[in-house]
């Protein structure tokens, strides 16, 4: 009666014996460069350190340098003390509170319809023959082209930009969430039947738990897509959010105020991810 | 109901298989998997199918359990027709099922929980089984944490907590190691002691067919029939050590001969 023990693969085992001790630098180079090796913390957090250091040095350089007029790469410290005063006189709050405000709806919206949906597509072969066609078609209809159609009906209010978010993720949440239903083990339902589960307590008993963390993974990608969505449907037509102070920024030619907000919405997309992967350790701990 | 009352309570009852047919698709294309199977077990037999691998006997569990649907023939189950999964035929299947969101005491909760019984009965029900098969101790652990003898001793105790009238076996050994699987042996032998459940088993494995059965029948493949019923007599309980005596090896050379006749047929 023992705990499985942890996977020591045989290529490992190997390489730890083959080791020459007089040649630590050639067995650390062995080491990094094997396949799917892990490397230790501190190494795998400073190379990340490097390459951010890496990447602003470079914008630096390249700013300082005057190999690009800074009209149309701003230097990085004027980035900063733009983000700075605009926090201070509130106008930047307003406009991350907008788009958060029109993502989180849009995302919110989407994702409740979606995940049943999904779920009894993936399930129940007739729920899928109806609307796999359609879904299918509507996936690859380019969101953009319909931003005039939906300023058309709806007019320019924040509907609209909710309206682009939740076509643009909607169709693609359905059909990922349907695949990952499918892929459910079939004895798994079966050792359900046996147990006495009732074939319609088989999506909420069985299906929706087997693929919770699948679910969640689906939701925190599209998260991401929801926020590519909000800038298209901000450039349009909007009155505020960080994809129309980009849009009036180009006019004023303050090319900082767009790198801003396009950092700021990576910022917010990071932690939205985090936030997404957090809530998956908490409500599917066995899936770590 | 204690533990006590639990295990000397038996509940189980007889199966009953008259002429059962299978067929996979139709027309040209048709595959016979079970021509005309007729047999019948007895309240608290330990009976074992072995067979080829290929032979339709798990088919033949899966319409047991009511998972799928046979195309021709009987199946009763305490007198009862089968027509649909229920409570009442347990199983342990080859594949490890327990369900990976739950933990082991969970785990083996679902059925219970699914019937509604109250949670201080099943509390005491789960403490019971987990002891039985000495996973006491992982109670809160998730399946992806267990071995792989663990996960199936987790799946015998998880089926058991049903009290089902008979418990279906699909080659839940199959996937491990000799030294857990003679473990493994041993304590389904003991369960099967104190609960006296009608057990049904499918396997390849000769020695663990005769290991376990009271009664072993050999199956041919293609369609699947039953080639002989082999009564097997040694007394219980049985030890490991059975596999070198001489009657043992008499039984094993006879089913292998069954076996190899089915394969020579096929050539």
């Amino acid at each position: 009666m023992t705990l499985a023990p942890n996977a020591t693969s045989p290529i490992s085992h190997i390489v730890t014996t083959n080791v020459d001790k007089n040649q630590p630098g050639r067995s650390a180079w062995k080491a990094v460069t094997t396949p799917f090796r892990a490397v230790s913390r501190p190494l795998s957090i400073s190379l990340s350190v490097l390459v951010w250091v890496a990447v602003i040095g470079g914008w630096f350089a390249l700013t300082y340098s005057g190999a690009v007029k800074e009209m149309f790469l701003p230097r990085p410290e004027s980035v900063l003390i733009t983000t700075i005063n605009m926090a201070l006189d509130g106008s930047l709050w307003e406009h991350v509170l907008a788009s958060v405000q029109v993502v989180l709806i849009g995302f919110v919206i989407s994702s409740v319809v979606a995940v049943p949906l999904g779920l009894t597509m993936g399930t129940y072969r007739i729920v899928q023959a109806a609307l796999d066609p359609l879904v299918n078609f509507i996936r690859y209809l380019p969101v953009t082209s319909f931003v005039p159609l939906f300023i058309l009906w709806i007019g320019i209010g924040i509907e609209q930009r909710v309206a682009v978010i939740i076509f643009g993720i909607f169709f693609q949440q359905l059909v990922m969430i349907a695949d990952s239903a499918r892929g459910v083990q079939r004895d798994l339902v079966n050792a359900a039947y046996t147990l006495g589960t009732k074939r319609g307590d088989t999506v909420f008993h069985i299906v929706f738990p087997a693929t919770l963390p699948n679910v969640l993974d689906v939701l925190r990608v599209t998260m991401g897509w929801a926020w590519t969505y909000l800038v298209v449907a901000e450039l349009v037509a909007a009155r505020s959010g960080l994809g129309y102070i980009s849009l009036k920024a180009m006019r004023g030619f303050q090319v900082d105020v767009i790198f801003m907000a396009i950092a700021l919405i990576g910022i917010l997309g990071l932690c939205t991810d985090q936030l997404f992967r957090g809530i998956r350790r908490l409500v599917a701990p066995w899936a770590n | 109901m204690d533990a006590m009352t639990l295990a000397t309570k038996p509940k189980s009852a007889d199966i009953g298989i008259d002429n059962v047919v299978l067929r996979y698709g139709k027309g040209d294309n048709a595959v016979l998997a079970l021509d005309g199977i007729s047999f019948h077990v007895v309240p608290n037999e330990f009976c074992v199918i072995v067979g080829p691998s290929g032979c339709g006997k798990s088919s033949l569990l899966y319409l047991i359990a009511g998972l799928e649907e046979r195309t021709g023939g009987m199946i009763s189950v305490g007198g009862k027709p089968v027509t649909e999964p229920g409570p009442d035929r347990g199983m342990v299947f080859q594949a490890y099922t327990l369900f990976p969101w739950l933990t082991v005491a969970q785990n083996v909760e679902y059925g219970p929980k699914r019937q509604g019984m109250p949670a201080a009965e099943r509390r005491t029900i789960v403490e019971h089984f987990l002891q039985e098969v000495g996973l006491a101790k992982f109670a809160n652990h998730y399946p992806s944490q267990l071995s792989g003898g663990m996960k199936q001793r987790v799946a015998i105790a998880r089926a058991l907590a049903n009290d089902p009238q008979v418990l279906l076996m699909d080659e839940p050994f199959g996937a491990l190691d000799s030294q857990t699987r003679h473990s493994m042996q041993k304590l389904l032998l003991r369960i099967w002691d104190h609960s006296k459940k009608t057990v049904l088993f499918v396997t390849h494995d000769i020695d663990e067919a005769i290991l376990l059965a009271d009664r072993v029948l050999v199956m041919s493949g293609r369609p699947g029939q039953i080639k002989k019923e082999i009564r097997v007599g040694f007394s219980r309980p049985r030890s490991m050590d059975l596999v070198m005596e001489p009657n043992f090896i008499a039984m094993k050379r006879e089913i292998l001969e069954l076996l190899k006749n089915d394969e020579d047929d096929e050539h």
